[in-house]
């Protein structure tokens, strides 16, 4: 029973009082985030990376704080599709389908119960199944050779631009841009400059928390002056909250359901959340005997996509930390998070540093138990600070998305940076173009030349060592699935119509 | 019809060739490997080049752009931000975050009288949480005056 005393060993680490205190902040700001429309788990925890690393948090603590965040975003982001028909962020869509309806009809109490049990459901069982497949994965992954790894970086920009997007060449197009990016600087292997134009500034290369705030936050400024904000007004009136238990247990079924289809979407780099929740809606709809109900207030089209979603949150993890591929925009700023710590994911992780994991997983399982307990009874307290307008919260939010960069590097140089990423943010969104793998490409974009390089060292430059092992040959084939098959599957799944949903949401 | 996404992918194809040309500059040392540090910049660069292609020859259906005055309103954010991160360095984080707050206040919300208070508010209450409560290093006032 490895597992079970790795899992003791993480406790005694997250189980203090300190880390406590900082789950549970962690959990009331990232509820408060994923409410928020505008604002999704993604810039929520990218905003407070540099925060937390100028206050000199250590390594687990800064790993607890943010991933209560991280988990507390995505439990949020359905108190507003619930209750505004505004998705908190964009995994959270689903849940308007019949959430919203729920609410109109004044079940909106029951509504917000049954998805908080469901998402306590989805990412509890999807961390324990972290727990018992990421181990798994990680031995395989002592496997990996250079020209593997650089097969799985290609299929994760594969899937994730296949997936995420609708215009393969807007993808790809995303994911140069962002590795382009990550070229400038010094050169690891000769520590020549490449691309910096004498600049000191760029010596160093962008930083990739430079990118991901100027990328998710600032670009949502200009977002919000377009629409003028449409001021969000609550108007569903929420009754006394009582656990609807018979619901409870008509939905249990859809939960477990969507929590299995959820927890391999997530698994799969670059489905992510989004993916998950709409799998997870679809087959509880096709399964359903009362297929007509849903879309008009079905518990179960509440239970199964909020299942999913937090399900794939926990499943996006088991890559990320065993590979250090992220399989969805929230990992890749949660895999931000491990690089800025000097923790670096994959599978020495869990041989050299086990303390890192295990308190992970201990604080995902702490994090949820007290998400659980403020998302059924407390939900009003989430539900009043919803009221917050919009010309408070987005100068709000921008002047924090400043104060993170200014403390981190105190250069004028890098705001100005991030000012110019949120105009590529703004223009990229208005062309339908995906943002995130522009952030894994900055991520991921030395470690796939590195690895492109130490293959080609190792084979003396001979191209056909990256197709030479069958798990290499294997990867390969998937990124190119991965790429094209979407073209092909989207004329099949087409999206059932949202009810008037808002423009202005982030990528999970 | 002109297209957003065709104007954006000849934008790429400038920037991509700017991208190569300048990768081919790039010194290498006695010391490399059989790959080099050009090959890698030279592979992303063609992946612009084909993806801005498809873009300028298969644009998808156009977004709203914004016209007119709305484009001056963006083009104030912009500044403000600009200036704001040449700002904060010399004068101090209250002042420079109450005006920036404040104007971009103004515009999501359109009314002057509550963009001041949220300014003002914004600035000192963040000012709080980051100085006092958080314990980052941020200088509240312009050198020379006051803490």
């Amino acid at each position: 029973m490895d597992t079970l005393a790795n899992l003791a060993m993480g406790m005694s680490i997250a189980l203090t009082p300190y880390t406590l205190l900082l789950a549970v902040i962690g959990c009331f700001v990232g509820t408060i985030i994923g409410a928020l429309p505008g604002l999704g788990p993604s810039n929520g925890v990218a905003l407070l990376i540099p925060i937390s690393f100028s206050m000199g948090l250590d390594a687990v603590s800064a790993l607890v704080l943010l991933t209560s965040v991280y988990y507390g975003a995505m439990y949020g982001g359905r108190i507003s599709s619930i209750l505004l028909n505004i998705p908190g962020d964009e995994p959270a869509m689903m849940t308007t389908l019949d959430g919203y309806p729920m609410a109109r009809q004044g079940k909106a109490a029951e509504a917000l119960v049954v998805s908080g049990v469901a998402s306590f459901v989805g990412a509890f069982l999807a961390t324990v199944g972290l727990m018992i497949f990421a181990p798994y994965l990680a031995r395989v992954a002592y496997q990996f050779g250079p020209a593997e790894y650089f097969a799985l970086y290609m299929l994760a920009f594969c899937t994730l631009g296949g997936i995420g997007s609708t215009n393969q060449a807007k993808a790809a197009m995303s994911a140069a841009i962002g590795l382009g990016i990550a070229m400038i600087g010094l050169d690891k292997t000769t520590g020549m400059p490449r691309f910096t134009f004498g600049e000191l500034h760029l010596m160093d290369g962008v930083d990739f928390l430079v990118a991901i705030v100027g990328l998710f936050a600032v670009a949502e400024i200009f977002h919000f002056i377009e629409s003028h904000g449409k001021d969000s007004a609550i108007s569903v009136k929420l009754g006394k909250i009582l656990v609807p238990w018979r619901m409870l247990r008509q939905t249990s079924g859809a939960m477990l359901r969507g929590t299995g289809i959820g927890f391999v979407a997530g698994v799969l780099p670059g489905a992510g959340a989004s993916l998950g929740s709409f799998l997870a809606y679809m087959a509880e709809k096709s399964v359903a005997k009362d297929k007509a109900s849903f879309g008009r207030g079905n518990p179960k089209g509440v239970a199964a996509p909020e299942a999913g979603n937090n399900a794939a949150a926990g499943g996006a993890l088991v890559p990320m930390l065993t590979l250090g591929v992220p399989g969805s925009g929230t990992t890749a700023v949660l895999l931000a998070l491990l690089l800025t710590l000097n923790i670096t994911p994959g599978p020495l992780l869990f041989a050299e540093r086990p303390e890192i994991v295990w308190s992970l997983i201990a604080s995902l399982l702490i994090a949820n138990v007290v998400l659980l307990v403020m998302n059924v009874p407390m939900v009003k307290v989430f539900v009043r600070i919803l009221s917050v307008p919009a010309w408070v919260l987005l100068p709000g939010v921008t002047m924090i998305a400043f104060v993170g960069i200014y403390s981190l590097t105190g250069s004028s140089f890098d705001m100005l940076m991030m000012v110019a990423f949120g105009v590529l943010g703004y223009v990229m969104r208005k062309l339908g173009m995906p943002t995130v793998p522009v952030i894994l490409g900055i991520l991921l974009g030395n470690a796939m030349e590195d690895n492109l390089r130490r293959a080609m060292v190792l084979s003396n430059g001979d191209w056909t060592y990256l197709f030479s092992s069958p798990i290499a040959i294997g990867l390969w084939t998937a990124a190119v699935l991965g790429f094209v098959a979407p073209i092909f599957l989207r004329r099949l799944l087409k999206k059932p119509a949202m009810p008037e949903t808002d423009p202005t949401l982030n990528e999970d | 019809m002109i297209k957003g996404d065709r104007i954006f992918g000849a934008f790429m194809m400038v920037v991509a060739l700017g991208y190569i040309l300048n990768a081919r500059g790039i010194q290498t040392s006695f010391m490399s490997d059989p790959v080099g540090p050009r090959l890698f910049p030279y592979l992303v660069g063609a992946v612009v080049m084909i993806a801005a292609l498809v873009m300028v020859l298969r644009p998808d259906p156009d977004e709203e752009w914004p016209a007119g005055p709305m484009v001056g309103q963006l083009g104030l954010a912009l500044a403000v931000l600009a200036g704001y991160a040449y700002a904060i360095t010399p004068l101090g984080f209250l002042i420079p975050t109450a005006i920036a707050a404040g104007v971009l206040s103004w515009q999501i919300g359109g009314n002057p009288r509550r963009s001041v208070l949220a300014g003002v508010g914004l600035s000192v209450g963040l000012f709080l949480l980051f100085r006092v409560l958080l314990g980052l290093g941020l200088k509240a006032l312009p050198a020379g005056m006051g803490f």
